[in-house]
């Protein structure tokens, strides 16, 4: 008989093991300072975000901290509030995707083999198209709508976290406490609840950090090829393709923006793999 | 006799599993045809509503729901579809009088010269990059790769398309085009230097993920008894290396870099549109605002089918450079084990 963790305890010895690593605590701190910069940033911004302050492109001044933009309006302005959408968006088609699959995934490890390989047959058939390319065939059907993008970003996340999820949902179906669960007769829903989901956690956390970076980049891309938010919108993607054409004159409209993406999502990707360097450590302890 | 039959179905294993796997592809292509003409439904309105948008009155409206067969059933619209697309005739554009196949002819060719000349360097790269990692695991090299492949993985491609362009041609140094001039009409070969950027974008956005897949792979392999006994015959840690992990720890990445090359294929697109490159993905970006669909599908179908092409591929490839499962195959046909090898999926 396979000794069982408590799931509870495991878990807070497996965030203690990933902060305990340097990487961590610099992306913890990264993603902390963005958020921060993200929701409170409006507060701290001395224009609003669709007002003309100076001539296009004007270069950094007293009273403009990053220069205009190709419009005319305060770069630094635009940039503490240009955080939210994406963020916000990001995280709505993260936790839409991750959870879809995460229904998914258990389902099919569940369920019985003809119905697990029909679905999982299906889900091969959707992991064809690359996430932005299904994206965009969605954004030509219907037309630009934020919502949209945000729930389409999710849907193409769902079949990929599907079969992460049913490939370690598979693995704890096989261990001796979930046979005695079934041998004694209790309701497939209740161990899907009590005994699947919380012994598939690290690779659900993993998945959901990786799917973060990876909306981030969705979300942003689509505003920055001009088919997510629209102008005047203040947004870090569409902020970058508007001030692309003049990159070499007042680079900042493009320079703040692209690193708080790039930070955010580095951040997010620190923690995501120190986590799973831990959870891999405390599986190869279990098994010696 | 019967002996015979038997040797050519030993000898014949790896045909018919390679046989079988493009058997199995084919209702795939076939499900991925029926989803992207769906899209055309999900439209409001009908294609002919698109095609007109303002200029659409009732007798044009019904002259061209004609042309483009819209009264038909649904079935009878998907199958002359579907039957055109196979032969890679996806019919007329909504906007102009050209057909999708010529727009595209080019277009497709520039797009995989790009991949192309990604993919050719950024697959060495990463298995020398990972390879040399696991020999120098914890040392200097291994702990600077990690960190530098990990941050890289972490961006996305928009974001090293623009860095890229503010460090080599705008703003640091002006070395290289920011954007593609290459004329139409010809194909990118004409003009190299609009190929260095793009290039360099796609393969800093590859090589993270294929390196450390091979790092982790090669470390596995060199941590195996056969590489001990290797060692202790007294072989050069050269040989051993080159001669005996290498290849075995090779295997298990070719599916990843399958998954990458089909990963280029939709990365490509936005990778295109920030240079102005001439390939599918400019187009597709183009044709999506103009709400061009029969553009839009065609190459949204193309991409797909190429992601069913290299993952068959990649199956037989990891048959093909793993011994055990090669002659596992000569037994009998059992697929489970490559599947479930089958990771690492961005």
């Amino acid at each position: 008989m396979e000794k069982k963790m408590k799931p509870k305890s495991q878990f807070r010895t497996l965030v203690a093991l990933t902060f305990k690593q340097g990487y961590a605590r610099l992306g913890g701190a990264i993603v902390l300072g963005i958020l921060f910069l993200a929701i409170f940033g409006p507060f701290f911004a001395p224009y609003t975000f669709d007002e003309f302050v100076d001539v296009p492109n004007a270069p950094r001044s007293d009273t403009l901290m990053l220069g205009a933009d190709y419009f005319g309006r305060d770069v630094y302005s635009r940039f503490l509030s240009g955080g939210r959408s994406i963020i916000g968006l990001s995280f709505i088609s993260t936790v839409l995707g991750v959870g879809l699959g995460l229904l998914i995934g258990l389902f099919a490890a569940s369920a019985k083999k003809r119905t697990d390989g029909l679905i999982m047959r299906a889900n091969d058939i959707l992991l064809a198209f690359p996430q932005i390319v299904f994206v965009l065939l969605v954004v030509s059907g219907f037309g630009t709508s934020v919502f949209l993008i945000a729930v389409t970003v999710g849907f193409t996340h769902a079949p990929r976290t599907a079969r992460i999820i049913r490939a370690a949902a598979a693995e704890v179906m096989e261990r001796d406490f979930i046979k005695a669960a079934i041998a004694v007769g209790e309701k497939r829903q209740r161990i899907i609840i009590s005994e699947l989901l919380p012994n598939v956690t690290s690779p659900l956390l993993v998945e959901f950090g990786l799917r973060m970076t990876y909306s981030i980049g969705l979300v942003a891309a689509v505003s920055f090829l001009g088919l997510g938010l629209q102008p005047p919108a203040a947004d870090w993607g569409l902020m970058i393709n508007e001030n692309r054409g003049s990159l070499t004159v007042q680079p900042w409209g493009v320079l703040a923006p692209i690193a708080a993406i790039a930070l955010f999502t580095i951040g997010v990707n620190f923690i995501t793999d120190s986590f799973a360097k831990a959870a891999i450590g405390i599986d190869r302890k279990g098994k010696e | 006799m019967m002996s015979k039959i038997r040797d050519f179905f030993n000898q014949g294993g790896l045909l018919l599993f390679a046989l079988g796997r493009i058997l199995a592809g084919i209702p795939i292509i076939i499900a991925l045809t029926v989803l992207v003409f769906m899209a055309t439904q999900a439209l409001p309105g009908d294609a002919a509503v698109s095609y007109l948008a303002n200029t659409a009155t009732p007798e044009r409206l019904a002259a061209i729901r004609e042309q483009l067969n819209l009264d038909d059933p649904l079935w009878v619209q998907y199958f002359s579809w579907a039957s055109d697309a196979l032969r890679l005739d996806f019919g007329m554009t909504l906007t102009g009088e050209t057909s999708v196949s010529a727009i595209l002819g080019e277009r497709i060719q520039n797009t995989l010269i790009l991949m192309a000349s990604s993919g050719i360097i950024a697959i060495p790269l990463s298995i020398v990059i990972g390879t040399y990692a696991a020999v120098r695991r914890g040392k200097i090299f291994d702990n600077v790769s990690s960190l530098v492949t990990l941050v890289l993985a972490s961006l996305p491609e928009f974001v090293v398309a623009i860095f890229v362009v503010f460090l080599l041609a705008t703003n640091i140094f002006q070395i290289f085009p920011a954007i593609s001039f290459v004329e139409p009409g010809t194909l990118a070969w004409a003009d190299p230097m609009s190929l260095v950027l793009p290039s360099l974008t796609l393969i800093l956005a590859v090589t993270p993920y294929v390196s450390r897949i091979m790092r982790g792979s090669m470390i596995e392999v060199m941590e195996s008894e056969y590489i001990q006994m290797a060692r202790l015959k007294g072989l050069s840690e050269r040989t051993v290396i080159l001669r005996h992990a290498l290849p075995n720890a090779i295997a298990p990445t070719i599916q990843v870099i399958a998954l990458q090359l089909a990963w280029l294929a939709g990365g490509v697109v936005v990778v295109e549109a920030v240079f102005a490159y001439p390939g599918i993905g400019t187009v597709m970006i183009d044709s999506v605002k103009a709400r061009d669909l029969p553009i839009v599908q065609a190459i949204t179908l193309m991409i797909a089918a190429l992601y069913v092409v290299l993952n068959i591929l990649a199956d037989i490839g990891t048959i093909l450079s793993t011994p055990r499962l090669r002659t596992k195959h000569a037994r009998k046909n059992d697929t489970s084990d490559v599947f479930a090898a089958m990771d690492g999926d961005q």
